[in-house]
């Protein structure tokens, strides 16, 4: 199997005549990568004397900053600064805020938290190690507010409120219309409808955030390496919030990149952050953002609420759809959000002729983190509202789901096609894709393999999806989101300026530059290509560099690596600079051979004229004299030194006045089905086969086309099966680590069947289209129809872990037996740790309730204690430092005893906060006489933890609990003389130190 | 055993990609970062540091190792490789990495270190494997770019290549 799909990238025509662009040649990116000489930014040296910096978290989902004490991480040797929200805004400005609102969105906390991770402080020393120690003598007192996870119970009144800015935490709302939705519904004889919940998840490249970032003091500007990704008008944001012009920003690129698909986008914040530090250290200064780190706070994809309803006819053909999306992008909005909200705009019909549509968008804020930039940008979430619905329409008509479909495909002789809501759809022809995948994925055999299957009583589904896959992004789209009259007054935005340069050096070799960032999408390769084929030579003969400088490489607002604009936009322009070049290289050939220009062609590495090949000149000497003897150059020709083409689409137009927008240049065509089958035990879903075909337009490198359909499908299989980024009812961030957040591999990811078609844009310079997220769009939902096809069940919520279908095929489930486990089983989502025991110490009771209210002999019993405090009689504060595994904290833990009934029972509550996390529990002890003169002590617990630990140490809390309570009750039977615990013991100081002490350790 | 101080930092020596080598590094200093940092042997790359990722494995005295999950200290006097020793020549590459070009096996490359690594040990002792071992194999591995289909095939072509060149060569 793997090899049939392999084999048509591999072929390579060594044919001389057909031109480069449209083979799959080997990338010249490879051997570089391959022999560990790839250049990413943490390969790359630093300047002597560069600081590195680290930064403190929030461990609290919403939280007031009471005070946070540095000194002592100052005083540590090797520390340079210490910077917290103050030090930053002395030489920073709020970031811009996407929407009409007066709120701040500042990189750091000012004095609230608002989600787990949220920066409070930036340690900067001499190393990395040294940084995180002192980051560790960071006390900050917070004091926790209610928080909100949940979009839609965000916007119930009376919740706690993020930003006064944003009343009721609704950060903008637009209703639109278009056509006569009101009237299609009144007069339709049918009306569906879906309530969608779609997750939260992440595209995580396995190479994190960096920066390197210095400041001139003296001309006050900030040169930064960063591994962003673009788009390129946040460099006006990060300039902007550094309080300088755009032309003491000097943002660059390192040469390699490790995967962004999005996320890199959300690098910036980081930027203005490490560039603050830079200018208070006076030194370069160096942050690599760590894998806890970056899914606990770099950026995720929105989640989002959608209510979706159609108004249909008998026959299943939609006459109207009425859109509620509720979009929630984390604690701030960020730049460019709610941009996610806004690229499917002129898209809210998919591949479908609908002619009336309604629409509410309400964008919320919520106690988790920002959202940004993420393959499939918008598109996951509306899809799989809208194939879902289609499905559902289909079923509850009795119709077949691909005739539903097939009755509502915009019609092939109709393009460019405009929707109701303003895209202005390029090219394609849905029909004959939809039948070419049937016949060549073999439909109706797949049919009968569910037949098969059903018959022996196997959950097995089939499920469909169209897509519309837009590309190369209007950098105008999201300017929908203000009213006609508030664009008006902000003035025109649109258009996406791509820019290319080709160069000749004096011996006539071949370099070119782009601005698009690539992040292993082989655009070097790419170029080398275009370029080639309109010189007549060789892909090895380009030189390309794709490294952005913004101080002195052409670039535009628009450059960068997003809306899968390379092959539609920068590929394209590209050859039009290439073109001019050549344009001006024909006329001073002409000159020399004595022909016409229009007589000249470019092959072989020659110029020569078309009618008599013979009469030619080495393209390398024409391409060379605009160096060597400008004199000689025919009058009108120009140099040919260097040619910097700008392109723009005429068809990006800004969104018009009745909210129309034309929000992406290219549309490509998907149509996936596939085959699932659910095991009937464990409920595992297994793909037995996915067929996807894609009309991407013209093809310039099947093996990197195939690549990105290949990469997207696996990403899309893993938001479908695996992908969560999932909180805790009071915001706690519980996948903090790959373990936790599981992504797809080897053994779960099969080979999609892939089939294309090409129909090229009319729109761009070579037909191509974007490819790279239309995956990311179609296969969840895909994966849903099939699982809601084998199930027949009526509503689904990705991902698909066999829990919850388990919940949708046979319910919740049933309460353990009684008697066995001492510690309660937790709900998901519930992270409380509870229970119960018992333990016997030597001693009468009078003699163990003593020993456990004297901070002496606390202090020797609990674990790792190195201090305790009496405050009063019944209020203990201890420090402890503790570790189980390979790393230790150190916690403040403030405990109060209330209901003391000596020596009988006493209820203990009370916290501990580190730079682990924290924790907050309550517990009842009892103690009675066991007839022997010893004590018989009951204890039960109720304990929450959040932070760190919480994030990556959920899964272990139990068993550690459990370990700790049981040191705690051996250390005191041990100190009453003998005895033991059984079944464990309790002590809020030991549990409260256990959690803090999870990863905490040896030192 | 020896015992290291934690705050002082120790010489470490041993053998990369069969040149010995010599740095200095704290107790705590993990493998990964003083194979990067200090040697400056880049080509290991650091992805999760909780040993999830597979983008750190090396080969430490002839077993694969995650590099991150590795102390400097406790490598010393051992035999190790990396990446940067795969390739005969500077400016030619080994039959695997061949085939991963060939292939589209990468995309950004920034996971293919570890992952060229476990393959090199593995097709040492399993000269014809099958696609469901490597895919096995590999499990132990997290790549974002590609969806793995053409790092398997890039896998059973170097094997099938490797085990001909063996056999023409126990011919001759």
């Amino acid at each position: 199997m793997v090899q049939a799909a392999v084999q048509s990238a591999n072929s390579v025509d060594q044919s001389d005549d057909r031109p480069w662009v449209g083979r799959s040649i080997e990338r010249v990116e490879d051997a570089a990568l391959l022999s560990g000489g790839g250049r990413f930014i943490d390969d790359l040296g630093v300047a002597p004397g560069t600081l590195h910096a680290t930064i403190l978290r929030s461990p609290h989902a919403h939280a007031d900053i009471l005070s946070i004490d540095v000194e002592a991480a100052k005083r540590l040797a090797g520390v340079a600064a210490v910077l917290t929200g103050e030090d930053v805004k002395a030489v920073t400005t709020t970031l811009v805020v996407g929407v009409k609102a007066p709120v701040e969105c500042w990189p750091i906390a000012m004095d609230r938290v608002r989600y787990v991770g949220e920066p409070v402080a930036v340690v900067v020393a001499t190393d990395r190690a040294r940084a995180e120690d002192a980051a560790e003598l960071i006390n900050v007192e917070y004091r926790p507010r209610g928080a909100v996870v949940d979009p839609l119970s965000a916007l119930v009144s009376g919740v706690p409120v993020l930003h006064d800015g944003f009343p009721g935490n609704l950060a903008s709302e637009r209703a639109f219309r278009y056509g006569d939705p009101e009237k299609a519904f009144a007069e339709a004889p049918h009306r569906f409808s879906i309530d969608i919940r779609y997750p939260r998840n992440s595209c995580t490249p396995i190479e994190t955030y960096g920066v390197v970032a210095s400041h001139d003091a003296g001309e006050d500007a900030y040169e930064v390496l960063a591994n962003f990704q673009g788009p390129f008008s946040i460099h006006t944001v990060i300039a902007r919030a550094l309080k300088v012009p755009g032309n003491r920003l000097r943002l660059r690129t390192p040469p390699d990149s490790g995967g962004s698909f999005g996320v890199k986008q959300g690098v910036f914040p980081y930027i203005v952050l490490i560039a603050a530090a830079a200018r208070v250290t006076g030194k370069p200064v160096k942050w690599i953002e760590d894998r806890l780190e970056h899914l606990t706070a770099s950026v995720s994809a929105t989640n989002r609420a959608t209510t979706l309803s159609a108004a249909v006819a008998a026959d299943g053909k939609i006459l109207a759809l009425d859109w509620d999306q509720v979009e929630d992008c984390g604690a701030h909005l960020r730049a460019p959000e709610p941009a996610t909200l806004y690229r499917m705009h002129g898209n809210m019909t998919g591949a479908y002729d609908v002619r009336h549509v309604k629409i509410r968008n309400r964008v919320v804020v919520t106690n988790k983190t920002p959202t940004g930039l993420n393959r499939g940008f918008g598109g996951p979430q509306v899809y799989f509202a809208l194939e879902r619905l289609v499905q559902r329409i289909a079923i509850s008509l009795g119709l077949d789901p691909l005739d539903v479909i097939t009755r509502n495909l915009i019609d092939a002789g109709t393009f460019p096609y405009r929707t109701a809501t303003g895209a202005l759809l390029d090219s394609g022809n849905y029909q004959e894709a939809v039948a070419r995948a049937v016949a060549q994925g073999r439909l109706a055999e797949l049919k009968a393999r569910r037949d098969e299957a059903r018959a022996q009583g196997r959950l097995y589904g089939i499920g469909f999806t169209a897509v519309v896959e837009p590309s190369v992004s209007n950098m105008g789209y999201i300017t929908t989101v203000l009213t006609a009259a508030e664009r008006r007054k902000a003035g025109p935005k649109n258009g996406a300026q791509a820019t290319a340069t080709v160069g000749l050096d004096p011996v006539g070799s071949v370099t070119v530059h782009v601005a698009s960032v690539p992040q292993g999408q082989g655009h070097r390769t790419v170029l080398s290509q275009v370029v080639a084929d309109v010189f007549g030579l060789q892909p090895k003969d380009i030189r390309v560099n794709t490294e952005i400088d913004t101080a002195k490489d052409a670039w535009s607002i628009a450059s960068g690596n997003y809306a899968s604009r390379f092959a539609a936009a920068v590929a394209g322009t590209a050859k039009l600079a290439a073109e001019r070049v050549a344009g001006r290289l024909a006329r001073i050939a002409a000159s020399q051979l004595n022909v016409e220009a229009a007589d000249i062609v470019f092959a072989k590495g020659f110029v020569a004229s078309k009618h008599n090949p013979e009469n030619r000149i080495a393209f390398s000497r024409v391409a060379a004299l605009s160096h060597w003897s400008p004199g000689s150059l025919p009058d009108d020709a120009g140099q040919t030194i260097r040619e910097t083409v700008f392109w723009t689409p005429p068809e990006l137009t800004p969104p018009d006045e009745d909210d129309r927008i034309n929000s992406s240049l290219c549309h490509g065509f998907i149509f996936d089905f596939c085959g699932v089958e659910i095991d009937r035990t464990t409920l595992e879903t297994r793909i037995d086969r996915y067929v996807t075909m894609h009309d991407c337009g013209t093809i310039l490198h099947p093996g990197m086309v195939n690549g990105q359909i290949r990469g997207g499908f696996a990403q899309a299989l893993g938001a479908a099966l695996y992908e969560e980024y999932a909180y805790a009812e009071d915001g706690s961030f519980l996948t903090g680590t790959l373990a936790d957040y599981l992504l797809p591999t080897t053994t779960e990811v099969p080979e999609p069947e892939i089939f294309h078609m090409e129909t090229p844009s009319p729109f761009t310079p070579l037909g191509a289209k974007g490819v790279g997220e239309g995956n990311c769009m179609s296969t969840p939902v895909c994966l849903a129809n099939a699982v809601a096809d084998a199930l027949g069940v009526a509503d689904i919520t990705l991902p698909l872990v066999p829990a919850r279908l388990a919940e949708l095929v046979r319910g919740d489930e049933p309460p353990p037996p009684a008697g066995g486990a001492t510690t309660a089983p937790v709900r998901e989502g519930d992270r409380r740790l509870r229970g119960e025991g018992q333990a016997s110490v030597k001693g009468a009771p009078e003699q163990v309730w003593a020993m456990l209210l004297d901070p002496a002999t606390l202090q020797s019993v609990i674990p790792g204690c190195q201090r305790v405090d009496k405050i009063t009689d019944t209020h203990f504060g201890a420090d402890v430092t503790l570790g189980i595994g390979p790393v230790s904290g150190r916690y403040r833990a403030d405990v109060e005893l209330f209901d003391l009934d000596p020596p009988r029972a006493v209820t203990l509550r009370g916290g501990a906060t580190g730079a682990l996390g924290f924790g907050n529990a309550e517990g009842r002890i009892t103690l009675a006489p066991d007839g022997n003169g010893g004590t018989k002590l009951a204890y039960s617990y109720d304990a929450a933890i959040g932070g760190k630990v919480a994030s990556i140490g959920g899964r272990l809390l139990d068993g550690a609990t459990r370990v700790i309570i049981g040191q705690f009750f051996t250390a005191l039977a041990r100190k009453a003389g003998g005895g033991g615990a059984a079944g464990g013991g309790f002590s809020l100081f030991a549990l409260l130190a256990k959690v803090a002490s999870l990863f905490g350790g040896r030192r | 055993m020896t015992r290291l101080k934690a705050d002082a930092r120790h010489s470490v020596r041993f053998s990369l990609n069969g040149k010995l080598v010599e740095g200095e590094a704290e107790p705590r200093m993990l493998l990964s970062d003083f194979l990067r940092h200090q040697l400056g042997a880049t080509g290991t790359h650091v992805g999760c540091e909780h040993g999830v990722c597979g983008a750190c494995t090396i080969i430490v005295d002839g077993m694969l190792t995650r590099s991150c999950l590795t102390l400097a200290a406790q490598v010393e006097g051992c035999e190790l490789r990396t990446v940067e020793g795969l390739a005969p020549s500077a400016d030619r590459l080994g039959v695997l990495q061949q085939a991963f070009r060939r292939n589209h096996a990468l995309q950004c490359g920034f996971c293919t270190a570890g992952i060229l690594m476990s393959l090199d040990h593995y097709l040492a002792g399993n000269p014809t494997p099958t696609e469901a071992e490597i895919r096995d194999l590999l499990s132990g591995h997290i790549c974002r770019c590609t969806g793995y289909t053409p790092i398997i095939q890039a896998a059973l072509e170097a094997a099938a290549e490797l085990a001909s060149s063996k056999k023409e060569t126990s011919d001759a």
